[in-house]
């Protein structure tokens, strides 16, 4: 099935989770990682429960806490 | 109050646009912006807002200026270096504009002072750069309806968003709760390239300044992603739905500041 993750389309397995897709993209602090899926925020404990489907639009949100 | 022909000649470049003119200068004079944070981020704020005639411009922080600073906080100069970062911000912006009343307060943002603190201002720059002043700076400015705008940079990348009371999603929506001490990088061992703080905090004046004039979209419900080294700007659309939010959703959770324990290389410095 066809995504698109932080606007770069992809092809992935059908039914991947949340989980496996952050290992799959390298996220850095994946603990940290805030998903949205289709505008909705996933919550931090259902990367595991949730699956994708086709068509979905994923974006990855990063803590940056630097500014001094 | 009526432009002097020095003021006039000051701010032509803004007077001529339509989005601004004679009453958008008026409302820039006028307005009160405190920026938390005489750093990275703090430095172009202040000086694009000073430059920009921003009548009164609170600055908060409690570190002296240190040698290592100077890669990146531009407002600051070598012989700066030992002084209050406040007064040396101060100084400079009194010169370049002397139109602008610059009030300082050289302390650190605790859960003690902040209400205080930005009560009096229209918009807040959050400018620090750790966790905790990040989520401290949020909370208080949603429970005061404040609007404020978020930033931060590490390495070759920044972000920012604005938070407007009532119109879109506050920082605490995105990101829950501060990582633990040391989980993220966030200081000095991560390095930042001393340009990104001037890209992103004078994108952050600029929305400050869209902000008082009242004209063009603010960054409410996005957050913008900038990668240096892609050369890659996203704006990510943020959810709209804040119901669940434990501090400005539907049944709040916080109903006081929060003090969360710093990181052991935040905070002096950086
Ligand atoms: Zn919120």
């Amino acid at each position: 099935m066809k995504i698109t993750v932080a606007g770069v389309n992809k092809e992935v397995a059908d039914n991947l989770t949340v989980a496996q897709l952050v290992i799959d993209e390298k996220v850095e602090t994946p603990e940290y990682v805030t998903v949205t899926i289709n505008d909705e925020f996933v919550e931090s404990g259902a990367f595991e429960s949730t699956t994708l489907k086709d068509g979905d639009v994923v974006e990855f949100l990063y803590f940056m806490g630097g500014g001094q | 109050m009526a432009f002097t022909n020095e003021q006039l000649e000051r701010y032509s470049r803004h007077i001529i646009l339509k989005e601004v003119g004679a009453k958008g200068q008026k409302k820039l004079l006028n307005a009160k912006v405190l920026i938390i944070g005489a750093g990275g981020l703090g430095s172009p704020v202040a000086l694009y807002l000073a430059a920009a005639g921003v009548g009164t411009i609170g600055i908060a922080d409690a570190d002296d200026v240190d040698l290592s600073n100077l890669q990146r906080q531009v407002i600051h100069t070598t012989k700066d270096v030992g002084t209050p970062k406040v007064e040396s911000a101060k100084k400079t912006m009194e010169e370049i504009n002397p139109d602008v009343k610059v009030i300082t307060y050289h302390t650190f943002v605790t859960s003690e002072n902040i209400l205080d603190l930005i009560k009096d201002y229209d918009f807040i720059i959050d400018g620090t750069d750790n966790f905790p002043a990040k989520f401290l700076i949020n909370d208080a400015c949603v429970m005061a309806k404040k609007p404020f705008s978020h930033a931060g940079i590490i390495r070759f990348q920044g972000q920012l968003m604005t938070y407007v009371p009532g119109k879109g999603p506050c920082y605490r929506c995105v990101f829950r709760n501060p990582p633990p001490k040391d989980a993220v990088p966030t200081c000095k061992q991560a390095g930042v390239i001393g340009a990104m703080g001037g890209v992103i905090g004078s994108l952050q004046a600029m929305e400050a300044i869209k902000y008082i004039l009242g004209q063009g979209n603010l960054l409410t419900g996005y957050l913008l992603t900038y990668n240096a080294l892609k050369m890659e700007f996203r704006k990510v659309k943020l959810p709209s739905n804040t119901d669940n939010c434990p501090i400005c959703g539907k049944h709040p959770t916080i109903t006081k500041l929060i003090d969360y324990e710093q990181a052991e290389c935040d905070g002096v410095h950086l």
